[in-house]
């Protein structure tokens, strides 16, 4: 029992991760209809602006760590959103309405760009971060033998980080301006134009907010493991968008439920089956989700209209 | 930040005014976003220093790059203006500054070059066509009128093509290197008119083709190192086990259409590699598989300098023993398997099952409706194309002597792919230039390991911009129903040009 709540913990935080990167995915897809393989990347450069600017702080001498975090948050969240606007304005937007492959392919040539052009700034090497948030709550004692459930400090910033940033986000969308447009565009980019939405702005916006949220996560991951290199993006973005997938792509609350179940089927998975698998384990349920109900958990299915 | 070409009211000699307050926030506004890219990545470089991260601080970089990037941007906005003869002199000025200033690195001055050399380009299009640049549709007429001129040319230059391909091993210039070089291109081309048969005919977008090839790898390697197989009953023997591949994974996914397919072949290209990973026992794991044997000369002579039982290659023909015929004759294999996987797709192309594949591509719900089934029919593209990958990774193994899950991540997957969609889909020509371009180009650049993959990935997007349906796009129909002149030919002909006159 104290195992499987610990595994629980483990799983909500890698998938409040996960779900963070892939409201990035959901959003495109949900706008323009592609998927940006070059999202993962846009998390990657994130993480490395964040561990970029933890030494930044250290050497500004901000020690106070709630301070040193928010400003590296700021910091990464800016520095990112503008390779997120950049990639679509380069690569993507040239290439809308034409036939569906086009923006695949440039996403995918502006993907190996990304990592490559991390690996000649920064070094091919992993790099490493010392803790800077160590210790943490002990909720579930085992007695003498038994298991301890332990929560750390960090597994708790995380998973507040990913409601609080979940709840402004769903409150952007639901109740203002930009996200009436956003809703707009996503259901007929023409008739949005019609009445007055700007549409380029628009789809460039969901560029900068999908960047934005994974420039957390970024930062996030460097905290919570200590370790990233040029990458980590592949795979992490690969998951994000099975857990968008998964959830029902286009609807956000979705991407948030996919995210969630895919960290908690890989850290349940690596508990109790094995580490090495666990990545086949989430590929596999995205497969059979997807064979019995395409459309996600949350998304409405598909009518054909002929 | 679409900033329309603003035409005023002032116009001097044809020419609009400027408008310096707009240049200013343009500038203004690319120097920032110049700044939000150098800034952190390029301004400052961790290190590690006894385990713990220091930052390189590389500022001079960031100033160049933003300075380059602005004044790039400058001599685009001139060019709408059509300040084009200024544009040219300055951009040609910037370009040979790139040889005199002292650039912190190679990669900036280089970019210097290049930018230069592209925004004199832009000019001198400017100059000749008194209009900036050329707009998207037109350059996608020109290139579609190219493209059907070149197919046109396509009867011709295929079989030349053949001849040609026949003929390289025996050209004076041709060495080690430059063979090695042929065989992986056609490594390529036959993988890209594997993976056509799913993509560019049957019109399934996927991303896992790379499973097949591994499955074709690894089937080879297993059967040539345990049984003592030789290569040629391991060659069919792949190709079956990999369209089985192709088949079981099929079976399910096929319902699915357009992304969610996509997604699926990925995760099942992944899934693929990760249990070769670590199933450690059958696979070696990362450790993969070595000493796989090469392969005989069709069983009946082996390329070694002696030969314990048999006789050898050099023996059979009465020549002496020499390293390169292993290599011609890995080249002519690998040719051959192309070919046949190029005839067959042709074939299959005028049988009914292309033709079904064709219709299923173009209209999903309509085919259905006529009749042919779906799945059945996809499901024989898949398979087909899973045995060709099946076939080129047992040639793979063979070739190298050694594999490991390392040479069949999605990056392969997305190589294979971007050949088949920037060759235009459907194109066998198309296939063969897009390899050219994509895996010979880097091969050439070779000494520049660092930079090739970017540029690759550069490539890519810059490839898609310029062509976003495919080099050789332009495709005529398969089938007609009065031929190629058929009834009304004329009076479409004679509208297309009526058409034509007034635009």
């Amino acid at each position: 029992m104290e195992y499987f709540v610990q595994q629980l913990i483990n799983g909500l935080t890698l998938g409040s991760i996960y779900g963070l990167i892939a409201i990035g995915y959901t959003m495109v897809y949900g706008i323009i209809g592609m998927i940006n393989f070059a999202h993962g990347d846009i998390y990657m450069i994130g993480a490395f602006v964040g561990i970029i600017g933890f030494i930044v702080m250290a050497i500004l001498g901000i020690t106070w760590i709630p301070l040193a975090l928010l400003l590296v948050l700021v910091m990464a969240i800016v520095f990112t959103s503008v390779y997120g606007w950049t990639v679509e304005r380069i690569a993507y937007r040239p290439l809308r309405g034409s036939q569906r492959l086009a923006p695949l392919i440039s996403a995918l040539g502006m993907s190996i760009f990304l990592q490559n052009y991390v690996q000649l700034l920064q070094g091919a090497r992993v790099k490493p971060m010392q803790p800077m948030i160590s210790g943490g709550l002990q909720l579930m004692d085992g007695g003498v033998g038994g298991f301890t459930v332990g929560m750390s400090y960090m597994q708790i910033i995380i998973i507040l980080l990913t409601v609080v940033l979940m709840a402004a986000f769903t409150l952007l969308i639901t109740k203002t301006a930009l996200g009436r447009m956003q809703r707009a565009c996503e259901q007929d980019k023409l008739m949005a134009a019609l009445v007055g939405v700007n549409v380029d702005r628009t789809i460039s916006l969901a560029f900068v907010m999908g960047a934005a949220l994974a420039a957390v996560a970024g930062v996030m991951v460097t905290l919570y493991y200590g370790v990233i290199d040029f990458y980590i993006g592949f795979l992490a973005g690969l998951k994000a968008f099975t857990a968008a997938v998964l959830g029902g792509i286009g609807s956000i609350a979705g991407a948030m439920l996919g995210g969630l179940a895919i960290g908690l089927i890989e850290a349940l998975w690596s508990a109790y089956f094995s580490v090495e698998y666990k990545d086949v384990a989430a590929f596999s349920i995205l497969i059979l989700v997807l064979i019995f109900r395409p459309s996600g958990f949350l998304g409405k299915p598909e009518i054909e209209k002929v | 930040m679409a900033v329309e070409t603003q035409v005023s009211s002032s116009e001097e000699n044809g020419r609009p005014a400027l408008d310096w307050q707009a240049i200013g926030r343009e500038l203004f506004f690319t120097a920032l976003v110049a700044f939000g890219l150098t800034f952190v990545l390029v301004g400052m470089q961790t290190a590690d220093r006894g385990g713990e991260l220091i930052i390189i601080p590389r500022f001079t970089d960031v100033v160049y790059a933003i300075v380059m990037l602005t004044l790039g941007r400058f001599g685009y906005i001139m060019l709408r203006y059509r300040r084009a003869s200024f544009v040219l002199i300055a951009s040609l000025a910037a370009f040979g500054l790139s040889f005199v200033l002292p650039f912190p690195s190679l990669f900036l001055e280089t970019m210097c070059m290049v930018g230069g050399l592209l925004i004199a380009l832009m000019a001198v299009v400017t100059l000749i066509r008194h209009r900036p640049g050329i707009d998207m549709r037109e350059r996608d007429r020109a290139m579609d009128r190219a493209a059907a001129r070149f197919q046109e040319l396509s009867r011709f230059i295929g079989p030349i093509l053949v001849v040609f391909a026949i003929i390289l091993p025996f050209l004076p210039f041709m060495d080690r290197q430059y063979i090695d070089i042929a065989t992986l291109l056609l490594m390529y081309i036959m993988l890209g008119w594997g993976l056509n048969i799913i993509v560019g005919l049957a019109g399934l977008l996927d991303l896992g083709y790379v499973a097949f090839y591994a499955i074709g790898a690894y089937s080879y390697a297993l059967l040539a190192v345990s049984f003592d197989l030789s290569f040629w009953v391991c060659l069919p023997l792949a190709g079956v086990l990999a369209a089985l591949g192709g088949y079981l994974l099929g079976f399910p996914v096929l319902r699915l259409r357009g992304d969610y397919f996509a997604i699926v072949t990925l995760g099942f290209g992944e899934i693929v590699r990760i249990i070769l990973l670590n199933w450690y026992q059958f696979t070696g794991g990362p450790d993969g598989i070595g000493g796989i044997p090469r392969p005989s000369f069709f069983g009946i002579a082996e390329f070694l300098p002696a030969s314990r039982d048999g006789i050898t290659f050099a023996e059979l023909f009465g020549i002496d023993f020499d390293p390169m015929h292993r290599l011609i004759f890995l080249y002519f294999l690998i040719l051959a398997l192309a070919l046949l996987v190029n005839m067959v797709s042709l074939r299959l192309r005028k049988l009914p099952l292309g033709r079904a594949w064709e219709a299923l591509r173009e209209d999903d719900i309509a085919s259905q409706s006529l009749g042919i089934n779906r799945t059945n029919i996809k499901l024989a593209a898949f398979t087909i194309s899973a045995a060709f990958g099946g076939f080129a990774g047992s040639f793979f193994a063979t070739r190298q002597g050694f594999i490991s899950p390392e040479s069949f991540t999605f990056l392969e997957s997305a190589i294979i792919l971007a050949i088949v969609v920037l060759g235009g889909m459907g194109s066998q020509l198309g296939v063969v230039i897009a390899t050219i371009l994509l895996i010979g180009l880097p091969e050439v650049f070779r000494e520049l390991e660092q930079y090739r993959m970017l540029a690759f990935g550069a490539g890519m997007v810059l490839i898609m911009l310029w062509r976003p349906r495919g080099l050789l796009a332009h495709r005529d129909p398969s089938i007609l129903l009065h031929g190629r002149k058929g009834p009304g030919a004329d009076r479409i002909e004679a509208e297309q040009k009526a058409a034509e006159a007034t635009r």
